[in-house]
């Protein structure tokens, strides 16, 4: 252990801890701006500087060790005059309209100015880059302006992601964090998985927002039918201000309602949908029917990367579209007849924690209503500005219940919220279809948790079926490579793009690991309190494959529930 | 940067000598510096088409070979001239007089600091200190330097570059 | 008048840098011969005894890198040979590789067996690359004649020496940006701790060393420390490669023993001011050096004496700057530098290097006030102790020492008394 002084308070902390934990640790906040907990340090913006007695410099509390005997000085005048100046020059370089910014209030420099008190801005040249925003993107807005360079969206982008679709261009003062030639967004490898935006500290990266557009079909008198997807109720409460992991299933129904949404359907139906023409479709694969592995289509960031960078084998991507899309179909078609709405009146919307979803609605192929099956995919983030906007108290909110016909998911349908969630879903009801009884213990442990890839072997009385689980594409990369390699030895495979899965994703409010694994906890909680929870238990699924689709992978399943892909190498090329 | 400022296209016979150089080095990607020096002796600029050749036949990423070109003073995304004037201005240079050589250059060539003749032969460049102290001020023309200029000496010898009259 | 002392240059001109022969039969490689007698902790007792330090700029004692290097945990290390040579007013290292590169191999090899590494490279900057074909055949030579690579003079100890290039970036002569570089990245300096002698180039424990210091070795090896502290002073013994240039009547390199006096090399040695002008300032160690007045130059040129002064003695740079120039000006061009070599990594040289200069440009143009003299003083402090490396912490230095003796001449601007120097440069006239 090592013993040190930071502020005159004595402070013990163990070996090889920075000076910005020990901090912490001793409940001094010691400002920061390219910290991020989850990530390496970098050690560039140099907010967090602090004074070390016996050093000349001021050393960055981030990246110095604690060690015996050191006196630190978290907020000495030396220190919060070498502040001020850092937070100057940065500002001399930042546009000076925080109300008309998307971050302001969740802004991470907006934050630390208060901290360190910045009453003196004009000291510097204002001198604002003039790279134009790009907002080709449906997913991720870009303003260089804001950038603060912290290198926070590249780290990710690069080793979560292994995508690596910005990094600097020149140097020193000309620095800017852009993609390779001046491309816009649209043009690049992005996958949209907005992991980028969770991780930037200002307005620099924010979620292309499609608030607006609701208004306006409000306005043209549309009637506005939407979905939420199983993580949203793990998540909105938390973009809310209330504590990670507050499960918010009845009141956000209320909100949504209250905002003017006429239909409050639950996306965990069409998982449950997913998994039931899924599993039939790995069981027809089982059979010989399609190549192995099959791997999961449900994550429209993970589609378009093995479009992207393995246009060959798409053929292993179920063709089941993704719960959103199972869903969009059925709402202009099954839902308008049932209901005698002209589907031409409806706006379908969804509730994500994605910003790939907004990618995804607008694909051209996803149309087989007859109109673009999903028209807005509204994000974590925008449904609380939304509830922000519209003055909805949501703390006090009461309960309301999802919607019939489709407002009953099952247990299965609301995990595919956590990485491993698909798969455990669909072994519940595989093992049934196979063996003709469920699953000892419904909860299948091995695809839980955040390790990078998880694999299983599951035994369906004789028939073994090796299952793999991967989040991070720079995960999904290895099982991929392995398929590419021929060298696969799995049946079954998971992909989320996101770590962590859908409660990690990128329209979700600012993610670090420990707030995932609180929305993780919730969402299993939350699951073992459902009175169903097997996809082919649940009485919606049972009416609609009665009364609508006749049965998985049926004529009309297929040409409403079942999608195609295509290659888009030449992103790379 | 804008998308249109890198229009410039390198040919595809000359995109087979990159993949050439860049192919040997698949997964060293710390070779990257190797690569791009020797490339850059064949092509003109580092367009796009080149970064992805290099990109590929390393098996990195385009992102990764654009922001190392784009670090670099002596690397350019877009195309020089076949000569690249390095002026110094360091303190050294400056003192003896830089200034006036600079724009003696400038005016022989009819460019400013920064530009490519129209005719593609002359790119004038400043430079950090040539390591030319003990002649300043100096410049160099592509590997080559000159030291102890004056504004007339400059002269004569761009002169004799227009001319091509150099080994 | 003060005699030069021929240690490190007494090769030039007078053998054929290509040859290993050539070089031995000068009395070469016989450092490393003894060096190969000796155990990595004798040859680090010998060099700690000599009191060598580091001629790149820190004055960092040599014998510490290689204690360090040498204890590390991993058994993978590597020699760096930082023949960046960037500093603005410097070349010597220039002037060694191309005169007597085997001399620079065997104190790679020295070192290498010091602290047991068996790859080493030399990191050329590509303004130099017209030395490439030099190196490259003395080190063939030196391979043939069996010095460098694979049992060297039968020891059992093998070193091999690699040749990386740069491509236009001062800030690759600081070792942890070098490394970047050499690794194929953008060359951004790396914060520290952990250091190069734990975790360097690869990841891997490395010794860097500049090319002069490296060149020491093979002489401490072959003449003993007692020798080598026979020469220069307590603090800094050995000699001195100084690059004198600017406005003074004779330039170049000069080889002094450590302790010299400035004013001495100056006037004596250099002939002083050419063309009838007086002496305005002299900035010693480069652009990243300390402004001194002409009044401060009766100092004694040792690391620790300059150091005091407020700047460093670094690489040996004298510039001597005329009265024909304004100190206002020297600034600004000093800052100029900066802020295009600036990495842009860190928000204070980023920025801050930017911001500096077109301060100090609103005072040379004559828009400056009393204000701006304070926030430059300000901001500079903050690039002197909060910037990510030593470009950011060296930007200060110019501009905080010609602040302190020159505040006259910035005083006359911010008065918008007339300057001929500034008003060319588009300022002010009064």
């Amino acid at each position: 252990m090592i013993h040190l002084t930071i502020d005159h308070q004595p402070v013990c902390v163990e070996e090889g801890t920075t000076i910005l934990e020990a901090a912490r640790k001793a409940n001094i906040s010691i400002p920061t701006l390219c910290y991020h907990e989850d990530q390496q340090v970098k050690a560039v913006c140099r907010i967090c500087v602090v004074e070390v007695e016996g050093m000349a410099q001021l050393p960055t509390a981030c990246s110095t060790p604690a060690a015996e005997g050191m006196v630190v000085h978290t907020a000495s005048p030396k220190v919060l005059k070498a502040r001020k100046n850092i937070l100057s020059l940065i500002f001399a370089r930042h546009p000076q309209n925080c109300l008309a910014c998307q971050k302001s209030g969740q802004c991470e420099l907006q934050k630390v100015a208060q901290d360190v008190g910045i009453y003196k801005p004009a000291t510097f040249d204002l001198e604002l880059r003039a790279t134009p925003d790009d907002n080709s993107s449906p997913s991720v807005r870009r303003n260089h302006q804001k950038c603060i360079l912290c290198m926070r969206c590249v780290d990710v982008c690069e080793k979560i992601q292994g995508l690596h679709v910005m990094d600097k261009e020149n140097r020193g003062f000309h620095s800017i964090v852009t993609t390779p030639y001046g491309k816009k967004l649209v043009d690049t490898n992005c996958v949209n998985c907005g992991q980028c935006i969770q991780a930037c500290p200002t307005g620099a990266l924010t979620i292309q927002d499609d608030r607006e557009n609701i208004y306006h079909e409000m306005e043209k008198g549309k009637v506005l039918v939407v979905q939420v997807a199983p993580s949203v109720r793990v998540n909105l409460a938390e973009a809310l201000g209330e504590a990670p992991g507050t499960v918010s299933t009845g009141r956000l129904v209320t909100a949504l309602k209250r905002l003017g949404f006429r239909y409050v359907f639950d996306s965990d139906f069409s998982a449950d949908l997913t998994i039931m023409e899924e599993g039939t479709e790995l069981l027809r694969r089982l059979k010989g029917e399609g190549p192995l592995p099959m791997i999961t289509s449900c994550c429209p960031a993970w589609v378009k990367y093995c479009e992207t960078y393995a246009p060959d084998y798409t053929k292993h991507l179920s063709t089941a579209k993704s719960p959103q899309q199972m869903f969009g179909a059925l709402i202009k078609t099954c839902f308008a007849e049932k209901e005698k709405v002209d589907p031409e009146s409806i706006c379908s919307v969804s509730i994500m924690p994605c910003t790939a979803k907004k990618f995804e609605c607008k694909r051209p192929e996803l149309a087989d209503s007859g109109y673009q099956d999903v028209d807005y995919a509204l994000t974590v983030q925008e449904l609380a500005r939304l509830i922000q906007t519209a003055g909805i108290c949501f703390a006090d909110l009461p309960d309301t219940p999802f919607d019939d016909p489709f407002g009953l998911g099952s247990g299965a349908g609301l995990i595919f919220g956590a990485t491993g969630g698909v798969m455990e879903a669909a072994l519940r009801t595989v093992h049934t279809v196979v063996t003709g009884r469920p699953m000892e213990k419904l909860e299948y442990l091995p695809v839980r948790g955040f390790e990078g890839i998880k694999s299983a072997e599951v035994d369906l009385d004789g028939t073994v079926v090796k299952v793999a689980v991967a989040h991070g594409l720079k995960n999904a990369k290895l099982l991929l490579d392995e398929i590419k390699a021929g060298k696969s030895e799995y049946h079954f495979i998971e992909i989320m793009a996101c770590p962590g899965g859908c409660i990690g994703g990128g329209g979700n409010a600012p993610r670090t690991w420990k707030k995932v694994e609180a929305r993780k906890k919730a969402i299993y909680e939350a699951e073992k309190e459902l009175p169903v929870r097997q996809s082919h238990e649940n009485p919606a699924i049972k009416w609609i494959y009665d009364n609508y689709l006749g049965e998985p992978n049926s004529h009309l399943a297929h040409k409403l529930l079942h999608t195609t892909y295509r290659n888009r190498q030449d992103l790379l090329r | 940067m804008s998308q249109e400022q890198y229009s410039y296209k390198t040919p595809e016979s000359l995109l087979v000598e990159v993949a050439d150089i860049a192919a040997p080095y698949r997964d060293r990607p710390e070779m990257l510096m190797k690569v791009i020096t020797r490339v850059q002796k064949i092509v003109p600029a580092f367009s796009e088409e080149v970064a992805r050749v290099i990109a590929r036949e390393m098996d990195i990423t385009l992102t990764q070979v654009y922001s190392f070109v784009t670090f670099y003073a002596m690397l350019s995304v877009k195309p020089r001239g076949k000569y690249i004037i390095r002026m110094c201005k360091s303190a050294p240079c400056h003192v003896r007089g830089a200034r006036e050589v600079v724009k003696a250059v400038e005016d022989q060539l009819g460019i400013s600091m920064g530009e490519t003749t129209p005719d593609g032969r002359f790119t004038l460049e400043y430079c950090p200190c040539l390591g030319l102290c003990d002649s300043s001020p100096a410049l160099m023309i592509n590997d080559r330097a000159y030291g102890n200029l004056n504004p007339q000496s400059a002269r004569d010898l761009i002169k004799r570059y227009i001319r091509e009259d150099v080994e | 008048m003060m005699e030069e002392l021929h240690v490190l240059l007494k090769n030039r001109d007078v053998i054929d840098p290509t040859s290993a022969q050539a070089y031995v039969d000068a009395g070469g490689y016989q450092g490393l011969r003894r060096a190969l007698s000796l155990s990595p902790k004798e040859i680090i007792e010998e060099v700690r005894r000599s009191g060598l330090r580091g001629r790149g700029g820190a004055g960092f004692p040599t014998y510490r890198k290689m204690e360090f290097t040498s204890q590390a945990e991993d058994p993978v290390r590597y020699i760096v040979c930082n023949a960046d040579e960037g500093e603005p007013g410097t070349n010597k290292d220039r002037i060694l590789l191309s005169t007597d590169p085997c001399a620079v191999f065997e104190g790679m090899a020295i070192a290498a067996r010091s602290v047991d590494a068996h790859v080493g490279f030399i990191y050329l900057r590509a303004e130099y690359s017209y030395l490439m074909p030099i190196l490259e055949a003395a080190l063939k030579s030196s391979k043939e004649l069996g010095y460098i690579g694979k049992d060297i003079l039968g020891s059992g100890f093998d070193f091999e020496i690699k040749f990386r290039s740069g491509a236009g970036a001062y800030v690759c002569g600081e070792e942890t940006a070098l490394f970047e570089s050499i690794e194929g990245k953008r060359g951004e300096p790396r914060f520290r701790p952990p250091f190069p002698s734990i975790r360097g180039l690869f990841g891997k424990p490395t010794m860097l060393n500049n090319v002069e210091t490296l060149a020491n070795l093979p002489h401490i090896l072959k003449n003993g420390a007692e020798w080598y502290r026979s020469i220069g002073t307590e603090n800094s013994p050995g000699t001195k490669l100084f690059t004198v240039c600017g406005n003074v009547n004779r330039r170049g390199i000069f080889e002094f023993p450590m302790g010299i006096n400035l004013k001495e090399l100056i006037y004596d040695v250099c002939g002083g001011v050419p063309d009838g002008r007086q002496l305005l300032a002299v900035q010693t160690g480069g652009t990243s050096g300390a402004i001194i007045n002409a009044d401060q130059i009766d100092m004694t040129l040792d690391i620790d004496s300059v150091s005091a002064s407020g700047g460093r003695l670094g690489c040996g740079t004298i510039l001597v700057i005329d009265d024909s120039n304004c100190v206002v000006d020297i600034v600004l061009n000093n800052l100029d530098f900066f802020r295009e070599e600036s990495c842009g990594k860190c928000t204070p040289c980023r920025e801050g290097g930017t911001q500096l200069y077109n301060l100090v440009r609103r005072i040379s143009e004559g828009h400056g006030t009393v204000q701006d003299l304070e926030n430059i003083e300000s901001l500079a402090w903050t690039l002197r102790t909060t910037s990510l490396c030593g470009l950011g912490h060296s930007t200060a230095v110019p501009v905080l020492t010609s602040i302190q003796n020159f505040r006259d001449a910035y005083l006359r601007h911010i008065d918008k008394d007339f300057c001929p120097v500034c008003a060319q440069e588009g300022g002010h006239r009064k």
